[in-house]
């Protein structure tokens, strides 16, 4: 209770009183009982107005404990288990860049070769042009073409497959992203539980408006997202030949 | 063949639309959720749909179940491609309708395999 409504209250009773010693020194009896009663009555009402105070301080401390309770969720479980999520990520990553690499890797010397060879072919064919081969040479240098003209498709098909395994190892940006993404929400939410927590800790210049924020985040919960493998979540399953068997189960 | 590739995230809807174009699907157009989705079905002439489940604004199973619904393309063939690995979304993705369901991440050979399925099943009808 404020100091103001004590101030009031004890006011209002110093009145009475004053007015209860003019009665009995005047005698009037019945006016005096009422004052009684009347100051009596005041002093009840600070009892409910003290009552409510607890009441509320009770409900809020019950509310700061629910929050605690949020919070010792995500140390216990939500923060190690969003580690792992991120180590996850450099995980695939990693896998990506090193695939990526290595397809490149790959692909240079055959494209190294086809150039080489060219480049040779270029220069014989510069000197037949001129009429300067020999038949002899003339000969080889057709069985030359032949065989770069087989094995440069050969080689071609060998680079568009090292540059589908580039293509193919960018897939970890969907993976990591929607992980990430979850891994911010929840940043968000630790944020969130520690402003109310500093809310709750009495200094009430701390605003914040979790509501909207919270049905968001409960939206998304909904979605489970890419799984960890080793720690896939109950009911999910692990791979496409799992998928393929669900689906045929269900007459597909 | 007209194919619409919807997922929020561009990188996977590039990595789709290489991999169709190498299996001979050159005309291919993108969307990044179901809401922007949804009119350019209605209007497009689409003739397949490769959606993602999980992205904002209107999701992919939002979009499958809308598809059904709608008189004009409730028969376009719909192949998801999502990272949900739950069974009950598996199962809930069924009985909505979809054609192919596949888990990311996943192959060429895989996309190819249920596209190639989807299409037998169609004209087997």
């Amino acid at each position: 209770m404020s100091s103001l409504e004590n101030k009031e209250i004890d006011e209002e009773i110093l009145v009475c009183a004053r007015e209860l010693v003019q009665a009995l020194e005047e005698g009037h009896v019945d006016n005096a009982n009422m004052l009684i009663d009347k100051m009596a009555s005041i002093k009840g009402v600070s009892l409910f107005q003290e009552l409510g105070k607890l009441t509320r301080e009770f409900h809020e401390a019950l509310n700061g404990f629910r929050a605690d309770e949020n919070l010792l969720g995500m140390a216990e479980e939500e923060i190690p288990d969003a580690k792992e999520r991120l180590y996850y990520v450099i995980n695939k990553t990693e896998e990506a860049a090193n695939k990526t690499l290595n397809a490149v890797e790959d692909a240079m010397p055959l494209c190294d070769a086809i150039e080489e060879k060219a480049c040779g072919l270029n220069t014989s064919w510069d000197r037949f042009t001129r009429r300067e081969l020999s038949a002899q040479e003339f000969r080889k240098l057709s069985k030359e073409i032949a065989g770069f003209l087989t094995g440069t498709s050969e080689d071609v098909m060998k680079v568009r497959g090292k540059l589908n395994d580039v293509l193919m190892a960018q897939d970890f940006q969907d993976i990591t992203g929607q992980i990430i993404r979850k891994v911010i929400a929840l940043v968000e939410n630790v944020e969130v539980n520690l402003v109310n927590l500093v809310r709750l800790g009495g200094d009430s210049r701390v605003h914040s408006n979790p509501e909207n924020k919270a049905i968001q985040r409960e939206q998304e919960g909904k979605l489970e997202g890419p799984q960890i493998p080793g720690k896939e979540s109950e009911g999910a399953v692990k791979n496409q030949d799992e998928v393929d068997d669900l689906l045929s189960s269900l007459g597909f | 063949m007209k194919i619409l590739i919807v997922d929020d995230f561009s990188t996977m809807r590039r990595i789709i639309k290489n991999l169709l174009r190498d299996l001979g699907f050159n005309n291919t157009t993108e969307a990044d959720d179901g809401s922007s989705a949804l009119p350019m079905l209605e209007n497009g002439s689409f003739d397949f749909l490769v959606t993602d489940w999980n992205m904002p604004g209107m999701t992919g199973i939002e979009l499958l179940k809308a598809v059904r619904k709608n008189e004009k393309i409730r028969l376009l063939p719909v192949l998801m491609v999502t990272a949900e690995q739950k069974r009950e979304q598996i199962v809930e993705a069924a009985q909505a309708g979809v054609n192919g369901y596949i888990v990311k991440p996943f192959t060429a050979s895989t996309l190819k395999e249920k596209i190639d399925k989807i299409f037998e099943r169609i004209d087997a009808k």
